[in-house]
């Protein structure tokens, strides 16, 4: 537990310290959020685009992307630098190393959910204590965009992370959720991808529960599904991020 | 007792034999410089010694201990400070030093002794807040030694310390790897002969997976009849080509 705690405090300076960090995981989905929320204000009534209580709890999940982005960067640039190399000849054991990263990233997180529902009341987001929940419930969320950063951490060299986390993931999280629009308006495979993918599940349970939904049976028992897809995903690129690390340990 | 005997170390990667039955004796408090040209060896033998990779077939004590029963035991032994600079960027340098003093067990009193001591005998001091990553290459190839010493290892692996450094780095290094002797054995990867010359007791010259001559600069030249390491290595190495 010692050990892990110490990669783990290491790996939050690490991502904190990084200006690109609290610009694009801090700043850029507030940035988003008042954006959308001023063409919602310019739009006339009867169109609800860009409502603050769709919008905000799904820019909280778009924002998690960033997460992936700063935890593969992490794991790639200490695999290039050789600092996994040097760590591998030490006692620490594999678990220290996937706890590690994975850990510290969690509340950085959370924090990042609540900043975004913070920025939201101030745009007019109606004030639930259900926020407190979403922001905890925003966790398997989470474990998904931190654990899919590790795998490809692991996987991926710095540029690539930077393609493909950097660019292509937010790209898809931010489509394939439903944030902007409604995905079945799209519809055929569009559709299904989204459902198929975790992102829009995410979006979906953190307005349900931003709604009320905890304190809802029926409400609960529609969103639930979202949340079971959202674990299924997070454990799933879990045990394969521990994999793809304990490869490349291996491999080194 | 030797600091290291290997006995018939082999690693097999599908069809390349990368080290081939490798008989090597370091003794305790030595500095032992390892040569060869890429692909000789040297990476694939320090990679098994510190327990990176499994041995294909035979086996390598470190001061007593089995690379293949005991890697654990191995890992407490040894420090390694890769060719690459191995560095926590956005961490300060004494960040850096606490977290491998305290990654080798220290507590954190314990630690922050260590750092200081550290910082002291390899002269960090003046760069000790400055974040890792904003450092000159000399400075984080310093850095990087000492958060292997850090780990106070018996046995401590330097892979290619002065690559890349300029002159004036490279000297204080050579220094500072000379003030190593006696305190811990080194084994030292270069391709500098000047500088295995400078600071080994003893060289061992690697060529095809293989130890092809072992003693100190001035029996390999003799042996050669060389006039120079340089010489006396491209001699040897070139007998693996035949």
């Amino acid at each position: 537990m010692k050990q892990t705690m110490l990669l783990s405090r290491r790996t939050a300076k690490e991502v904190l310290r990084d200006p690109l960090t609290i610009f694009f995981g801090l700043g850029f989905p507030l940035v988003v959020l008042g954006l959308l929320s001023a063409i919602q204000a310019n739009i006339p009534d009867a169109v609800s685009l860009f409502v603050p209580e769709k919008l905000v709890p799904g820019i909280t999940v778009f924002g998690l992307s960033f997460m992936t982005l700063f935890s593969a960067l992490l794991v790639s640039r200490d695999r290039c630098s050789a600092l996994l190399l040097r760590l591998y000849t030490t006692p620490l054991r594999p678990a220290h190393y996937v706890f590690g990263y994975l850990l510290p990233m969690l509340p950085i997180a959370l924090a990042q959910t609540a900043l975004c529902y913070g920025f939201g009341l101030i745009l007019g987001l109606p004030w639930k204590a259900s926020i407190l929940a979403a922001i905890l419930l925003n966790l398997p969320a989470a474990l998904v965009f931190i654990s899919l950063g590790l795998l490809c951490g692991s996987l991926l060299n710095d540029k690539q992370v930077g393609g493909i986390c950097g660019a292509l993931l937010t790209n898809l999280s931010a489509w394939l959720s439903g944030i902007w629009f409604d995905v079945s308006l799209v519809g055929g495979f569009f559709e299904t991808l989204a459902k198929v993918l975790p992102f829009y599940h995410a979006v979906e349970f953190q307005r349900a529960v931003y709604s009320g939904a905890l304190s809802d049976a029926d409400a609960l028992a529609a969103a639930l599904p979202h949340l079971w897809i959202v674990l299924a995903w997070a454990a799933g690129l879990t045990v394969a991020a521990v994999w793809a690390f304990l490869h490349q340990m291996k491999k080194n | 007792m030797n600091a290291i005997e290997t006995h018939e170390l082999t690693k097999q990667y599908k069809d390349i034999t990368a080290v081939n039955r490798l008989d090597l004796e370091v003794r305790e408090g030595e500095l032992f410089a390892l040569l060869g040209v890429n692909g000789a060896g040297k990476t694939t033998t320090i990679k098994m010694l510190s327990g990176l990779t499994r041995p294909t077939a035979g086996d390598a004590l470190l001061l007593g201990k089995s690379v293949v029963a005991e890697p654990e035991a191995v890992k407490r032994l040894i420090a390694v400070s890769p060719q690459e600079t191995a560095v926590a960027p956005k961490l300060t340098v004494e960040e850096n030093l606490e977290l491998m003093a305290r990654i080798s067990g220290a507590d954190r009193k314990a630690a922050d002794e260590r750092v200081e001591t550290f910082c002291d005998k390899l002269g960090l001091g003046q760069v000790r807040r400055k974040a890792a990553g904003k450092l000159s290459g000399g400075w984080q190839r310093r850095l990087s030694i000492a958060m292997a010493l850090i780990l106070e290892p018996k046995i401590l692996f330097l892979d290619e310390p002065t690559l890349g450094l300029d002159v004036l780095a490279r000297a204080e290094l050579w220094e500072l790897i000379r003030g190593l002797k006696q305190e811990m054995t080194v084994i030292l990867t270069t391709h500098y002969m000047e500088e295995a010359e400078a600071l080994s007791d003893r060289i061992g010259i690697m060529g095809g997976g293989k130890l092809l001559r072992v003693g100190t600069a001035a029996e390999l030249k003799e042996a050669a009849g060389a006039a120079t390491l340089e010489e006396a290595f491209i001699q040897i190495a070139k007998e693996v080509r035949k």
